[in-house]
């Protein structure tokens, strides 16, 4: 594979300085080495801002939203709707009543599933997803299409980790009630078709769900460009809080599906024989939210922004044709997903060595990089593989930490061979 | 050798090994020493479950005492398994299940015990005990 290297920015800045100041957790030792951070598809560490934001919150407006008459509930209520608003303008949906949170987007696409699958899908019908899916984006419908008894159907890929669009094409008929894919696979970096796979499924009158949870942090994303119907992601993975989450749905979708859990703000009224529901995007937020966590998330959008997701993007490919190239040069290395599209993860495996074992000597050597199947076990038996070792990229990585990285996995293979 | 003098023995061993990666260059060559298991032996019948990689541990009954026999996929688990089985090892079945593995942190493998890490040095250890539980159970019936 020919790659440029010459032009790759060695580190990102922010106000002059390395972007790493703003993380302090990036700057500690294990086991005696400095810490070089390359599990970022599994979560981000967090910046200042996200990090002050929640202090802020627990020490200032700290509340129940959108039900005290008081004044921090009043605050609390106003910070929650104004991070909506900020998530709303960051995926470019067209009102904020069509971004409800959850607890991530394992939570999202749960929901959807639940009340897409009740409302729309019957015995013998089908949903689409892709072979390269993260198991969040598979068991969800594996249980709606056991209670309705529809037939789960997968697009298949080929080697280098692309769909096959022809087979997708032929996959669609009217008993296609929804098709759920991801925009970018965790596993093989893939960049999938998602503007193409929704124009072809709702040329057959059917709704997309995208995965966008390895999407949001690395490209722009923009649901009224995609034209998907739902979309769901994850604040930790964006450099924001942990146990919260946005799924986008278009408004008249979510006016139609049924409500999701029973409890707190999804009601209008309720007396014993029946009860109104709340308007969007309340009917889908049961119970008291993750308040500090939906706040706190505006933080993190406002980081990214700031940053610029484009030049993130044109960063961390950077970064991806850097390590691409060296990884290529070690014998015996094999590059797990090869599309030509691809965004924020690297997968390799070492001829005759377990990845476990890399992973361990690299930990050792004070490299956090992901092990094993990464949630995707129908990826690794395609390729016949039991995992791999991945490298995910953030904006706080860097050329050196990635020379390093090609240094102590040299060092590990000579050990393990 | 006791179990102790045994467990001793291999904290001594690893004592002059101050950097991590020594370490686990000694546990990779206790790895590749480990004899592997009879082929016939490596059925999803021997194998533990909880480990990222795949360990298969196959024990013996000989005269009052049990012996292992393991492999793994990956050559650290492999080390891992090695030092468990070079401790315990060729003992009755009381001596197994009453023994205290506190070798395991003073080398400095605790972070392989936590009960969530998927590489399952903990699931080794309770296998190992289960056997030699069942193993004393089976004596108590015959006596």
């Amino acid at each position: 594979m020919e790659v440029n290297t010459e032009n790759i920015v060695r580190q990102f800045l922010y106000g002059g300085e390395p972007i790493g100041k703003q993380f302090p957790a990036l700057h500690q030792s294990v086991y005696g080495k400095p810490l070089v951070y390359f599990d970022n598809a599994a979560t981000t560490q967090k910046p200042y801002s996200v990090i002050h934001a929640i202090s802020e919150y627990y020490s200032t407006i700290n509340s129940n939203i959108h039900r005290g008459v008081h004044h921090l509930s009043q605050k609390a209520t106003d910070a929650y709707e104004v991070s909506r608003n900020a998530v709303a303008a960051f995926i470019n949906s067209r009102s904020s009543s069509e971004v409800i949170f959850t607890k991530g987007t394992t939570d999202g696409i749960n929901l959807i599933a639940d009340v897409y699958g009740s409302y729309a899908v019957k015995e013998g019908d089908s949903v689409i997803i892709s072979a390269m899916e993260h198991h969040s984006n598979i068991v969800p419908w594996q249980i709606m299409c056991e209670k309705r008894g529809a037939v789960l159907k997968v697009i298949p890929m080929n080697e280098n980790g692309e769909l096959l669009m022809d087979e997708f094409e032929r996959m669609l008929d009217e008993r296609v009630k929804i098709v759920a894919v991801t925009y970018i696979s965790n596993t093989l970096g893939t960049i999938n078709p998602v503007k193409r796979i929704i124009e072809l499924a709702h040329a057959n009158g059917t709704p997309v769900l995208i995965d966008a949870a390895q999407a949001v942090q690395h490209v722009a994303v923009d649901v009224q460009d995609l034209d998907c119907d739902f979309l769901a992601f994850s604040g930790h993975k964006m450099y924001g809080p942990t146990g919260i989450g946005i799924l986008y749905g278009k408004e008249e979708w979510l006016e139609k599906l049924p409500p999701y859990q029973g409890g707190g703000d999804m009601i209008k009224t309720v007396t014993f024989t029946g009860t109104e529901y709340n308007e969007l995007p309340f009917k889908y937020e049961a119970g008291t939210p993750h308040i500090e966590g939906a706040i706190t998330l505006k933080s993190a959008v406002d980081f990214i922004t700031e940053l610029g997701v484009n030049e993130i993007a044109a960063f961390e490919n950077g970064l991806l044709q850097y390590t691409t190239s060296l990884v290529t040069e070690i014998p015996g290395i094999d590059i797990i997903g090869t599309a030509k599209a691809k965004a924020g993860a690297l997968s390799l495996s070492v001829k005759g060595v377990h990845p476990y074992d890399v992973g361990v000597l690299l930990d050792k050597m004070g490299i956090a990089v992901r092990t094993g199947h990464h949630c995707t076990q129908p990826v690794m038996d395609f390729y016949c593989i039991p995992g791999t070792v991945r490298l995910s990229f953030a904006v706080y990585n860097t050329i050196e930490e990635i020379d390093y990285f090609i240094s102590s996995l040299k060092r590990a293979i000579n050990m393990l061979v | 050798m006791t179990i102790n003098e045994k467990q001793d023995e291999l904290i001594e061993e690893f004592e002059f090994l101050t950097d991590w990666v020594d370490k686990y260059e000694q546990i990779i060559q206790l790895g590749k020493e480990l004899p592997l298991i009879d082929e016939q032996y490596k059925q999803d019948k021997y194998l533990i479950k909880g480990c990222q990689s795949k360990v298969w541990l196959y024990p013996e009954f000989k005269e009052g005492r049990i012996f292992f026999s393991a492999d793994s996929d990956a050559i650290i688990s492999k080390g891992l398994v090695s030092l468990i089985i070079n401790v315990l090892s060729g003992f009755s079945p009381e001596e197994i299940m009453n023994a205290d593995l506190y070798f395991i942190d003073r080398i400095g493998l605790k972070e392989h015990l936590s009960p969530t890490r998927s590489n399952g040095l903990l699931a080794m250890v309770k296998q190992i005990k289960l056997y030699a539980i069942a193993y004393d159970a089976a004596l108590v019936k015959k006596e």
